[in-house]
C-alpha cells in the first residue's frame, strides 16, 4: 500500500475543482489512458488577470487526482506569471509530499498548468488533427513517421521498441505496416543523411537521457549513476548506491543503460565505468 | 471496522481449527522432532500426520511431500532440480502469465545459458494446446505451467498438457498455488511430475509451502542442509506451520465442496450483479474454465487504484491489475498477455473469495461499489467520450 499523507488522502476522496469550464481561456490536456494517467485543465481569468476558477478531469490513481486537485487550488487568485512559477515540488509539498513512485503525478499537474497558460497565449490544445494509431499507449501517426524516418525503421517490431506503438492490444499492427511501406516509399533511394550532432548538443542529451530515463530507474533499485566526461562517443560514468556494489551493475550499464542511451542519443556510443 | 476481504488470492485467514492445533508447537511442545528424546520425537509424530494429510489432499504418498518455506520456494526448488537432473538439456517451456516466482526465474535462467518459451494466451486467458506441443523438444528440459491464474482464475488443462510432456519425456512441474483446495487434484491419476503449493492461500498460515515431486523422479535439493525431509531440504522443520498446514489440507478436502458450490454462487451474484448494474465493465478471463471464487472485471475509463482506495474507505479488500498499484508503468502482465486494452486493463479489479464470506459482504460491496465507479468516471476526462464509441461499437 502506498504512503500517503492524510492531505492526499484527502484531496482525492474530496476532490476540489473537478470538471471543465466551457469558456476557459486555458486549456490542456496530458497523459494518455496508455500511461494509466491522464489530466484535462481548464482555468478562467477574471477582469483583473486572476486566476477565477480552475477545473479538471483526472483518469489516474490516487495522488494523480490529488495532485490535480491541489494544483487548482493553489493558482486561485493567482496572475498567469505567478501561476507560471509553480513546480511540481510544489505540488507535491502543498499535499505533504508524495511517494517518490508517484512524483510523476505532481509533474502532470505541473505540465497541465504550463500547457494550458500557452494555450491561454495562443499555442494549440495537444493538436486534436493528430491520429492516433496506437490507443492503447496513445502514439499518433506522424510520431511513427518521425521514428521510422529518423531510424531507418523497417518492421513493426522495430516501431515498437522505438516508440511504443504496437505494444499493448497489438491490434493497430495491419495500420502501422502501412505506415512503414507508405513512408519507405517516400524517403525513397535517397537515403536520410543523419543529422549531425555537435558535442555539446551529446553532452546534453546525454545528461538529460540519464536524468529522465536512467536514473530514476536506478533509484527505484536503490542505485545510482553519475556522468563523469564524454570523450568521442565514449561515455565515462561512475556508479552510486546499490549500483557500486552490485555484481549485476555490468550488464546493467550495457543491457540498460547504454542501450537506452543509445536508442535516445546516439546510435554508436560506449558506456564505461570509471572509479571517480 | 471489520474488513470485507475479498482478496483471498493474495492470502487468506488462518482457519481458527489450524491456529489452534499449532499453538502447543510454540511454547508446550517446541522439541526439535529429529532429537533423539521423546520430548522432540513426539512432534516427530506430528509432522508424519500432516504429510499424510497432504498427501490425502493430493492423491499423493507421503513419500512425495517435501515441507518447504513457501509457493516461490517450491517453484525454484522444482525448476532447478529439473535443470540440475538434465544437464544436457536447456530448454524451459511455461506461459506468459506465469506467477513471478517461477516467470522472473525464468527470466533469470535465460541469462544463465537456458532458452525460454514463454507461451502466449488468447484473449480469454487460454493455452493453445497446439501451440504448445509445437515448442516441446528434444532439449526441453522441463515445462512449467501455472493450474489456475492468480489474477484471472483461469484453469489450464494442466492433466493434458502433462501427459504431453510425458509422452516426450520431458519434466513437468506445475505451480498450483490457486488451485489446490479450490478444485479437486488427485496426483495418482496425472502424470505431474513435480507440483508447488502454499500454505498461506488455503488458511495456513505464511511461511510455509510444500513441493509434491513424483516418486521416482530425479531430485536435486534446493537447500541443502541436513537430513530433514530425506535430504531434500535442509533446514530444522517449521513445526507449528508444518502441523497446521496438515489441518488446513484436511480442511480444504472437507469444503471443497462449499467452495464450489456456496462460494461459487457468492463470486456469480457479485460478478452479475456488477456487470448489470455498471456500464463498461467486463470479466476478464475465461468464464467457463475459471476457479470458483475468482473474478475480474475491468471498469472501463476509470484506474484501480482509486477504485481500491475508495473500496478502502469501507473496509472492502480486493486487489488491481492497474499499473499504479504494481509500481510499474504497465498494467499487470497477466492482463496484457491477454491483449486486454490498456482503458480496460488500468480499472480492473480482482474480487477473490473464501469460504468465510457471506451474503451479508456480497450485498455490502453491490451497495458500495457502483457509486464509487460513478465518482471516479464522473472525474476522468475520458468517460463520456469512450462509453460514446463503446455504444457506437
Amino acid at each position: 500500500m502506498w504512503d500517503y499523507t492524510d492531505k492526499v488522502k484527502d484531496h482525492f476522496l474530496n476532490p476540489r475543482n473537478v470538471g471543465e469550464i466551457e469558456d476557459a481561456d486555458g486549456v490542456a490536456e496530458v497523459g494518455s489512458i496508455a500511461c494509466g494517467d491522464a489530466l484535462k485543465f481548464t482555468f478562467k481569468l477574471d477582469e483583473n488577470g486572476k486566476i477565477k476558477e480552475a477545473k479538471f478531469k483526472t483518469f489516474g490513481c490516487a495522488s494523480a487526482i490529488a495532485s490535480a486537485s491541489a494544483m487548482t487550488e493553489m493558482i486561485k487568485g493567482m496572475t498567469v506569471e505567478e501561476a507560471a512559477k509553480i513546480t511540481n515540488q510544489d505540488i507535491a509539498n502543498y499535499l505533504g509530499g508524495l511517494p517518490q513512485e508517484k512524483m510523476h503525478c505532481s509533474v502532470m499537474g505541473r505540465e497541465a498548468l504550463e500547457q494550458a497558460i500557452s494555450n491561454y497565449k495562443g499555442a494549440p490544445v495537444r493538436a486534436e488533427e493528430e491520429k492516433i494509431v496506437c490507443e492503447c499507449f496513445g502514439v499518433t501517426e506522424k510520431e511513427i513517421e518521425r521514428a521510422i524516418h529518423e531510424n531507418r525503421l523497417t518492421t513493426v517490431e522495430e516501431v515498437t521498441n522505438y516508440t511504443k506503438a504496437g505494444g499493448g492490444c497489438e491490434t493497430c499492427h495491419p495500420i502501422i505496416q502501412e505506415i512503414i511501406d507508405r513512408t519507405i516509399t517516400q524517403m525513397g533511394a535517397a537515403p536520410a543523411e543523419r543529422p549531425k550532432l555537435s558535442n555539446l548538443r551529446k553532452i546534453k542529451m546525454i545528461e538529460e537521457t540519464l536524468e529522465r530515463e536512467i536514473r530514476p530507474a536506478l533509484k527505484h533499485d536503490g542505485g545510482d549513476i553519475e556522468l563523469v566526461d564524454v570523450v568521442g562517443n565514449r561515455v565515462l560514468v561512475a556508479t552510486r548506491g546499490a549500483c557500486a556494489s552490485c555484481q549485476a551493475s555490468d550488464q546493467t550499464l550495457k543491457n540498460f543503460v547504454e542501450a537506452k542511451l543509445r536508442e535516445l542519443v546516439w546510435p554508436e556510443l560506449v558506456v564505461e565505468e570509471v572509479s571517480a | 471496522m471489520k474488513p470485507v476481504y475479498l482478496d483471498n488470492n493474495a492470502t487468506t485467514q488462518v482457519a481458527p481449527e489450524v491456529l489452534e492445533v499449532m499453538l502447543p508447537y510454540f511454547d508446550k511442545l517446541y522439541g526439535n522432532p529429529s532429537s533423539m528424546h521423546s520430548f522432540g520425537g513426539q512432534v516427530m509424530q506430528e509432522i508424519r500426520k500432516a504429510r499424510e494429510q497432504l498427501a490425502a489432499l493430493l492423491g499423493a504418498s507421503t513419500q512425495e511431500i517435501i515441507f518447504t518455506s513457501c509457493g516461490t520456494e517450491s517453484d525454484n526448488a522444482a525448476i532447478r532440480s529439473a535443470l540440475a537432473s538434465c544437464p544436457d538439456k536447456k530448454h524451459i517451456v511455461t506461459s506468459r502469465v506465469e506467477h513471478p516466482a517461477v516467470r522472473a526465474l525464468c527470466a533469470h535462467l535465460a541469462t544463465h545459458g537456458y532458452r525460454v518459451t514463454e507461451l502466449p494466451v488468447d484473449g480469454e486467458g487460454r493455452l493453445d494446446m497446439q501451440q504448445y506441443a509445437r515448442a516441446l523438444s528434444p532439449d526441453t528440459a522441463i515445462v512449467s505451467l501455472m493450474w489456475a491464474n492468480n489474477e484471472t482464475g483461469v484453469i489450464f488443462p494442466i492433466e493434458q498438457a502433462a501427459q504431453m510432456a510425458r509422452e516426450r519425456n520431458i519434466l513437468f512441474h506445475t505451480d498450483a498455488v490457486q488451485a489446490v483446495g479450490k478444485i479437486p487434484i488427485n496426483l495418482a491419476d496425472t502424470p505431474i511430475d513435480m507440483l508447488s503449493l502454499s500454505g498461506h492461500k488455503l488458511h495456513a498460515p505464511k511461511g510455509i509451502g510444500v513441493l509434491y515431486v513424483r516418486k521416482g523422479t530425479k531430485f536435486s535439493p534446493f537447500l541443502v542442509g541436513g537430513h530433514q525431509e530425506r535430504g531434500r531440504r535442509g533446514g530444522t522443520e517449521a513445526t507449528p506451520s508444518i502441523i497446521g498446514m496438515g489441518v488446513a489440507a484436511e480442511l480444504a478436502q472437507k469444503k471443497m465442496d462449499i467452495e464450489n458450490s456456496y462460494v461459487k454462487a457468492l463470486r456469480d451474484r457479485l460478478e452479475n450483479t456488477i456487470l448489470n448494474t455498471v456500464a463498461n465493465t467486463k470479466v476478464n478471463g475465461d468464464r467457463e474454465n475459471r476457479l470458483p471464487n475468482t473474478t475480474n472485471i475491468s471498469f472501463e475509463f476509470v484506474e484501480g487504484e482509486g477504485i481500491l482506495l475508495m473500496m478502502d474507505e469501507f473496509g472492502i479488500c480486493a486487489s488491481s491489475g492497474s499499473a499504479c498499484t504494481s509500481g510499474s508503468l504497465q498494467p499487470s502482465h497477466v492482463l496484457r498477455a491477454m491483449g486486454v486494452p490498456f482503458t480496460m486493463a488500468h480499472g480492473s479489479i480482482r474480487f477473490s473469495l473464501s469460504v468465510y464470506n457471506t451474503d451479508e459482504e456480497i450485498d455490502f460491496v453491490i451497495e458500495k461499489l457502483p457509486p464509487i465507479i460513478d465518482t471516479l468516471r464522473n472525474m476522468s476526462p475520458y468517460w463520456k467520450t469512450g462509453a460514446h464509441l463503446c455504444r457506437e461499437a
